[in-house]
């Protein structure tokens, strides 16, 4: 039971482990940042964004970018551990097994926050609109947790695969329909100026979400790392 | 391994259901005035979403159970069942899509129902790939049931997705929505004729996936058996 009191301590090592990594490498931020500034630009010439269509596929817009940046972010930081036998330490530590799980789901978490943060202001500046509003911040905090509770327990399932940079994609991206689709829904409203209680269905179905997600995670992830 | 006589016997009984069935949808079951023959497809329809529903949730069951228990039939009977469902859920789909043609006059629309039920196809043929990547069997069984486990969440979504969305798929048992286009109200001769689908299908599934289980077995025996020669 002495594992109960070292749980926090080991997460926020893991966390602080995926920062300091970060923080020297620069590997992990600058190639989402740069997917995700691809991805706006991309979806500029494909979809001809003009000032008329641009307001009701800005939600969209978004939240594809956040998904695809923190679907590169996700296996990145699974197959750093798995390529480099880091993930062997981390399990031989003495420590609840699933601190290393939220350890890497709140660094996981913070970078695809960090990704929004910074392609929110970019987006307003390259279409002249703020679409950033405290809002809309919530949502994108709501959806990106629930979107990595489920991303990084799959990305740790799909490491051990032969197909694994390509598996994980097909393996997340229909499971998070339910956190895409409110979302998508919510950011939509907020874009839209719609009151907060057209909104608020949407919300509570993303915390919905968020709590099922995390603790079926949390449940099962014990049984994804035992060797 | 013989083949049990039970399910020779079911063998038997599923394909006279089924027969049954159909003779049920044709000439007990009263044409509907407004949509006329096509939505005869409807009893067969429902009953093919019955048994998707329900494999796919026997399979959440079974992976929940293998991480329990850790006994290898309960991977069989996931595996079984969400291959069972994959077809039930596509026969769903098809039979949806025959009645839509004229009665909202397209093969497919962007509706909630419609397109949360394709996702969940992808999410078992999701599943199908994972287990695919992974050689060494213990872990493949693993990683299904912790992946049917997740798949299954998206599934209630579909059921409540007519409540929380508007949508235009009618929603005949114990809804009344005006905005729905191809509602009907049924006659107990269509209630019967729904329920005896339902059950005739419930039949089929069982039998179906008594094969299965018993396909896995023989493929382990196999494998076994390959596994001893070479040694």
């Amino acid at each position: 039971m002495q594992h109960k009191t070292s749980f926090t301590k080991a997460m926020f090592a893991v966390v602080w482990k995926d920062l300091i990594s970060e923080l020297r490498g620069k590997e992990l931020i600058s190639a989402m940042l740069v997917f995700a500034l691809l991805v706006i630009f991309i979806f500029n010439f494909a979809l001809e964004l003009d000032p008329k269509t641009r307001s009701a596929l800005t939600a969209g817009i978004l939240w594809v970018t956040i998904i695809f940046a923190g679907n590169l972010g996700l296996s990145r930081s699974m197959a750093v551990e798995k390529d480099r036998g880091c993930l062997d330490g981390l399990l031989l530590a003495p420590v609840d097994r699933t601190a290393i799980y939220f350890g890497k789901s709140l660094a996981n978490w913070i970078f695809v926050l960090i990704v929004a943060l910074i392609v929110l202001p970019i987006y307003s500046i390259l279409y002249n609109t703020n679409i950033i509003s405290p809002a809309l911040i919530l949502v994108i905090v709501l959806g990106s947790e629930g979107y990595v509770a489920v991303g990084t327990l799959l990305a740790s399932m799909s490491m051990h695969a032969r197909t694994r940079d390509i598996l994980l994609p097909i393996l997340l991206f229909p499971v998070i329909l339910p956190i895409l689709i409110a979302a998508v829904k919510a950011s939509a409203g907020i874009l839209n100026g719609f009151p907060f209680e057209d909104i608020q269905t949407w919300i509570n179905l993303l915390i919905v979400y968020d709590i099922v997600f995390t603790s079926v995670a949390f449940m099962v992830f014990d049984s994804v790392v035992e060797e | 391994m013989k083949k049990p006589t039970v399910l020779k016997y079911l063998d038997i009984l599923s394909l006279v259901a089924l027969l049954g069935a159909t003779a049920m949808v044709f000439f007990y079951a009263p044409t509907e005035r407004v949509m006329g023959a096509v939505q005869k497809v409807f009893y067969f329809h429902v009953a093919a979403g019955w048994v998707g529903m329900l494999s796919f949730f026997f399979a959440a069951i079974a992976g929940l159970l293998y991480l329990l228990k850790k006994k290898k039939i309960w991977d069989l009977v996931g595996v079984a069942a969400i291959e069972i469902g994959i077809v039930f859920i596509l026969v769903n789909i098809v039979t949806g899509s025959i009645w839509a043609r004229p009665i909202w006059n397209t093969w497919w629309t962007w509706d909630p129902r419609l397109t949360t039920a394709t996702i969940m196809e992808l999410v078992y043929i999701a599943y199908l790939m994972l287990r695919q990547g992974i050689d060494d069997p213990e872990r493949r069984a693993r990683f299904g049931a912790v992946y049917a486990i997740i798949g299954f969440l998206s599934v209630p979504l579909t059921f409540f997705s007519i409540r929380i969305f508007r949508t235009i798929h009618p929603v005949v048992i114990a809804g009344t929505d005006p905005t729905a286009l191809g509602a009907f109200d049924m006659t107990p001769a269509m209630f019967q004729t729904m329920m005896v689908s339902i059950v005739v299908f419930s039949i089929l599934f069982i039998d179906l996936i008594w094969h299965r289980i018993r396909l896995g077995k023989l493929a382990n025996h196999v494998d076994e058996l390959k596994f001893n020669i070479q040694d």
